[in-house]
């Protein structure tokens, strides 16, 4: 903000909130008044949001559900030893935490993305 | 058990329980307003929060359970951590960050502002105190169990130390305080894990390294379904993975943490925080069992394996005895963190809701209350079997809360009339079976498995319940929903 000297400077402040106050973006004003415009912008957030949590509990329901599934199928994994620790034990004691914790991340990342992409749609 | 060894772990134990004590007084500076006690002012960063519920949710079936089973079953049970540690990924996938942005303070705001019902608030009031009372008496017994294993002291001793302790430190420092508390105590329980055990696992290598990875690994599915063992088959392994997933969302005391998140992406982010801390902890009881199967195998209470390692493994010399007291004083910190949560969302809800209006003397006397009722209940039932009841409020949480939180916050269409019946059938049918395992005789069989794991049926009751209910009850949608879910999934700096 470029000081100017020769006026007082509430006056500054105040015409500055206003400025700034008409160049709320359409759609933000929709947003808030609950139009139909509004009410679609939000559906979308939710709806890619649900599609994204979703997607990951389907990815580790199967990485982890299907696990038993596995071993019967192939009953020679199961003798199968990585380092001396035999892999059912690898596979169920130790890996299903660095997946959860990843699975997690993605979460995190594509989540904070969603909601970055609608700011920007709505204070465009 | 010797006398040495005992002194030790006497000292462990008084050490972690004064250390809690002060930094509950010290909170009891800071906090001076309701917003403190219940909340912690909501300022808490993300490091700190996901510290303090890793450090609030890993309770004695965590630090002492875990291990006894595996030293029991082998394989089978090592789905029990999983989903443990899982259930935090669906409470960050489907609740964290909108349940921050809803602004509630405790689950029936949550439910009172999405839903504008009295009634319904009663009805989630009345499921958080049973839920949480439920959870509590098992702490409470553990403590009482681990005391007289370690020390000798009668059962009634442990319950009432804990129950004290707890108590006092949350009447006093309330939600402030704890914070700091259960931070200190998750880094506690890990190194009281993790420090014992590279010392196990060196004397396991230089006595020529015993047969750790042979514990009968039967090929087929059955090692991994456990036929016979707790989980009690296929259909036992899966409706234990559901109560678990979606029941970590539904208990109390690890949803009131979410509120004191300054906003709902520091929700998120503290989620996936404990989701590490979480997963961090578990590897460790795997190994604790395993040792136990070389070293102490048939014990005669499993569950004390953690407790017994150190001085069976190291021997009864000065390293072996500081060990012991280590993980003593973990274990306790495990009592005392679980059960100053649950205390915490219990008194609060009690003195917002039922016994006054929230103000600081109304919570303090409600957290006097709520420590109360569970510890008369633990010192009245002596027999029960900690891990079942642990199991059967997971379940509980899991009919109720769960699809109350994932329809509020994900679909138009629920209605208060909808929820309502849903909690009743879907939480009606689980504390029943509760109720039944508890003090009535399930037996064996096919009926003994739905009423000692309900979840797989109650879950998905629950959520068909509040579904077609809510359909037909169409018109009583509230008005505003559009705005109410516009605030739980925007970002903040839009609303």
């Amino acid at each position: 903000m470029a000081p100017l000297s020769n006026r007082p400077k509430r006056t500054r402040v105040v015409l500055g909130e206003v400025a700034r106050a008409r160049k709320v973006s359409q759609a933000r004003r929709e947003l808030a008044e609950q139009t139909e415009i509004g009410d679609a912008l939000i559906r979308g957030l939710v709806r890619a949001q649900l599609a994204l949590a979703l997607r990951l509990a389907l990815i580790v329901g199967l990485g982890l559900g299907t696990l038993p599934l596995l071993f019967s199928a192939a009953p020679a994994l199961a003798r199968v030893k990585i380092w001396e620790i035999s892999l059912p034990w690898l596979l169920l004691g130790l890996l299903p935490y660095p997946f959860l914790v990843a699975a997690g991340w993605v979460y995190v990342r594509m989540s904070e993305r969603n909601e970055r992409d609608f700011t920007e749609l709505v204070e465009k | 058990m010797g006398g040495a060894r005992v002194s030790w772990a006497l000292a462990g134990i008084v050490l972690v329980t004064l250390v809690t004590l002060v930094i509950g007084f010290y909170g009891l500076r800071v906090a001076r307003t309701t917003s403190d006690l219940l909340v912690a002012s909501r300022s808490v960063s993300p490091r700190w929060n996901a510290a303090a519920i890793g450090g609030e949710y890993l309770s004695a079936a965590s630090f002492l359970g875990i291990a006894g089973l595996v030293l029991s079953y082998g394989l089978d049970v090592l789905w029990y951590p999983i989903g443990f540690a899982a259930g935090y990924l669906a409470l960050l996938l489907f609740v964290a960050g909108p349940l921050r942005r809803s602004g509630a303070f405790t689950l029936p705001d949550f439910c009172e502002l999405r839903l504008g019902s009295r009634k319904l608030r009663r009805l989630v009031t009345a499921f958080v105190v049973f839920i949480g009372w439920l959870y509590l008496l098992p702490q409470l017994q553990g403590a009482g169990l681990t005391l007289r294993t370690v020390t000798g002291a009668p059962y009634w001793a442990g319950v009432v130390l804990v129950a004290a302790v707890v108590t006092g430190s949350v009447a006093l420092g309330g939600m402030r305080s704890i914070t700091f508390v259960q931070a200190f105590q998750y880094w506690l329980k890990l190194t009281a894990l993790a420090v014992p055990v590279v010392f196990l696992l060196l004397r396991w290598r230089s006595s020529g390294s015993g047969a750790l990875v042979t514990p009968e690994s039967p090929v087929g599915t059955e090692w991994l379904l456990g036929g016979g063992t707790p989980a009690q088959g296929l259909f036992g392994t899966y409706s234990l993975l559901i109560a678990t997933f979606l029941g970590t969302m539904g208990l109390p005391h690890v949803l009131v943490r979410f509120y004191t998140n300054p906003d709902g992406r520091a929700a998120r982010r503290t989620t996936l925080g404990v989701l590490g801390l979480v997963g961090v902890f578990y590897l460790f009881p795997t190994i604790y069992g395993l040792l136990g199967r070389i070293y102490t195998p048939g014990l005669a209470t499993p569950d004390a394996v953690v407790l017994v390692l150190p001085g069976v493994v190291l021997g009864d010399g000065p390293l072996g005895q500081a060990l012991g007291a280590l993980v003593a004083a973990g274990a306790f910190a495990a009592f005392l963190s679980t059960s100053s949560g649950l205390l915490t969302s219990v008194a609060g809800v009690l003195s917002t809701d039922v016994l006054g209006r929230g103000s600081v003397r109304d919570f303090r006397w409600s957290a006097v209350i709520a420590g109360l009722v569970p510890a008369v209940l633990a010192l009245s039932v002596d027999g029960v079997d900690v891990s079942r009841v642990v199991g059967l409020a997971f379940a509980v949480a899991a009919a109720t809360f769960c699809p109350l939180l994932l329809l509020g916050i994900w679909w138009r269409g629920l209605t208060d009339a909808g929820a309502a019946a849903g909690m009743i059938a879907g939480g009606g049918a689980a504390a029943g079976a509760v109720v039944f395992t508890v003090f009535g005789d399930p037996g064996h069989g096919w009926l003994a498995v739905l009423v000692t794991q309900p979840a797989a049926w109650t879950v998905p009751m629950a959520f068909a319940v509040m579904v077609l209910v809510s359909l037909a009850t169409r018109r009583r949608v509230p008005a505003a929903v559009g705005r109410m879910l516009l605030r739980l999934h925007a970002p903040e700096s839009l609303v």
